[in-house]
């Protein structure tokens, strides 16, 4: 029997089809392997953490006698080997038990599923802010190069990316909604507002700006500055004068020669922006009293509650996780040429 | 050294960079000198708004300090961070980087898959996890910065090595027997080492951005004073004393935008081939 691919039914479809679940589950496999990983990164900082791992879990709790760590140690097997322990662990996570969380009484896994929501659309927005406020100016700049136009965006490029985010927060919070007044400064949806349907997503929309273009600032400046650099490398290339000397309209050159290929790169950075972002979101929804898994762990912090920031920590781990994998996808999909060098 | 000058000098951006930078590190340096009391005793009324006394030139914050003092001995602690935790972290990378890239098959493989994870794994929760687990003093404040930002330097590194493996001046080295590691340090790396200077200086300011998030949330150095401790300290009086959140704030910016300017001016003079191609 040849192989698959030598056999005359096997056709060019096919084989592209085979390409790209080879390629996914590739992907799929890594994916897990980082998981695991995590998983085994957060066990051991758990027991890296100085003390007792049941004082540490205990946190600051007020009910740590004796009787209660003992308690704790047998119900978290740490009196079992090490070995075991960490497989206890995994079983754990993997059924989504992230412990407990003694400062509010309620388990980890089920605190993070309530902030859930809010961080999700949070940081989508802020996402989709970003990439198209940047690519559009970007793609402004790099065609009016050498203007006003590219001088004003490229230093507002140059100012976001060194702007700390957390500064930026307080600040906008300050001029629109201290002082201007245009926009809610904090919270997720007004307070005793009691909206329904419409009103209420209006009103969690309006909440929603300030956050999202501060969460969105930075990667907004790394996307400018990445589209900007990209069209004009691109612009100089043989098949755009190709596309040139055929007597194609610029815009048309630009549009689906140039755009179409600068666009990859931003694809790649949208991967690396998942990490960051869930950073950001940490300082943002500190900022914002935004409702999210962020200021969850920042409350955590303040009460040294480990469990809910190991918690967090591995979920928004999970989330960049489950991020890049689309991205990676997403890549293949629209750059064949990817999925045949990997 | 003068063509590098040269070069670099053209770079507008980056002269103002270097001479922001300056400024900062004189600061820096004139901080004990400048300020001999301490950046957390009380000199006068809380809340003295700025350009209002004499000798008080930027006023004092809620507790009554000197915030003059306090961007003066912030300076250092943000230069010092960025600084060391940049060194810590192209010592993590460097080797990694350049091994993964010599020896390539295996323990390539594996070395990259370890970058990776890093690279994955969200970095500035990472470091919130490593300094609320440890104890926030600024050694750890400065590990767990190195810990969250080698991982570009390993893959750049690597990068670099792969371009220069092959090359003959290699072969001749290898055939002269030099050892392995003889070659990697004083064959490869002097080669390798425009981009990673230009990654360094970026790095530097992405340490510092990162110094003053951590110590904004409370999880730096107690006992330092830092500009993103004092921006966290004003926050909950930022309707009535605005500036006391706003100029650390100009201060983090200006340093973080200088040293970004830096970069790429060093990344105009270093590399002068890729100038000549974006012309």
């Amino acid at each position: 029997m040849p192989p698959l691919w030598a056999q005359r039914s096997y056709t060019t479809l096919q084989l592209r089809e085979h390409i790209l679940l080879a390629y996914i589950a590739e992907r799929l496999v890594k994916a897990a392997f980082i998981l695991i990983a995590i998983l085994v990164l957060n066990f051991m900082l758990i027991h890296a953490a100085p003390g007792d791992p049941a004082a540490v879990m205990a946190g600051e709790a007020g009910a740590a006698d004796e009787k209660f760590l003992q308690d704790l140690r047998i119900r978290f097997g740490l009196d079992q080997p090490f070995t075991v322990q960490l497989w206890t662990y995994m079983k754990g996570a993997i059924q989504l038990d992230l412990g407990y969380s003694y400062r509010q009484q309620m388990p980890v896994a089920e605190l993070i599923w309530e902030r859930l929501p809010a961080t999700l659309l949070l940081t989508m927005t802020a996402f989709v802010i970003s990439v198209i406020l940047g690519v559009v100016a970007g793609v402004l700049a790099a065609q009016k190069q050498g203007t006003w136009w590219d001088t004003v965006i490229s230093t507002f490029a140059l100012l976001f990316y060194a702007t700390p985010l957390f500064w930026f927060a307080l600040m906008a919070s300050l001029l629109f909604s201290v002082v201007l007044g245009w926009l809610p400064g904090f919270g997720y949806e007004t307070i005793g507002g009691n909206y329904t349907g419409l009103r209420r997503a209006l009103d969690i929309g309006t909440h929603l700006i300030l956050p999202a273009m501060t969460l969105g600032l930075f990667f907004t400046a790394v996307y400018m500055r990445m589209t900007r650099a990209t069209m004009l490398e691109i612009s100089r290339l043989d098949f755009v004068k190709t596309a040139r000397a055929k007597g194609l309209r610029n815009s048309v050159i630009q549009r689906r020669h140039v755009l179409r290929n600068a666009l990859l790169p931003v694809i790649t950075l949208a991967g690396l922006q998942a990490g960051q972002i869930v950073g950001g979101a940490v300082l943002t929804e500190t900022v914002f009293a935004w409702p999210g898994i962020g200021r969850l762990m920042f409350e955590a912090i303040n009460q040294r509650d480990y469990n809910v920031i190991l918690g967090v920590f591995f979920v928004s781990a999970a989330m960049v996780l489950l991020f890049n994998l689309i991205t990676d996808l997403l890549y293949g999909v629209v750059d064949p040429r990817i999925r045949i060098t990997k | 050294m003068s063509d590098f000058w040269f070069r670099y000098c053209k770079n507008r951006g980056a002269v103002i960079g270097l001479i922001i930078l300056v400024f900062v590190i004189a600061c820096a340096i004139a901080a004990p000198f400048a300020f001999p009391r301490s950046p957390w005793s009380m000199v006068q009324r809380p809340f003295l708004p700025p350009f209002e006394m004499e000798g008080l030139l930027l006023g004092t914050d809620a507790l009554g300090r000197n915030v003059l003092s306090g961007l003066f001995h912030g300076a250092r602690v943000s230069l010092l961070v960025g600084l060391v935790s940049t060194i810590v972290a192209l010592t993590i990378g460097i080797p990694i980087g350049a091994c993964a890239g010599y020896y390539g098959n295996l323990v390539d493989d594996f070395l990259m898959r370890f970058t990776e994870f890093f690279q994955t794994i969200p970095s500035f929760a990472l470091a919130i996890v490593l300094l609320a687990i440890f104890q926030p003093t600024l050694g750890y404040v400065i590990l767990s910065i190195a810990i969250v930002s080698w991982p570009p330097v390993a893959r750049l590194v690597r990068a670099e090595v792969l371009s220069l493996r092959n090359r003959e001046f290699i072969e001749a080295a290898t055939l002269s027997g030099q050892s392995n590691l003889r070659i990697i340090w004083h064959q490869i790396l002097p080669n390798a080492l425009p981009p990673i200077i230009v990654l360094a200086s970026l790095m530097v300011a992405t340490a510092i951005l990162l110094e003053s998030s951590l110590s904004f949330l409370g999880l730096s150095d107690p006992n330092v004073m830092s500009w993103g401790y004092m921006i966290g300290a004003a926050r909950t009086v930022l309707r009535t004393a605005w500036w006391l959140s706003f100029i650390p704030g100009i201060a983090i910016m200006l340093t973080v935008l200088a040293l970004n300017l830096i970069g790429e001016g060093l990344n105009d003079a270093l590399n002068p081939r890729l100038r000549s191609l974006e012309k």
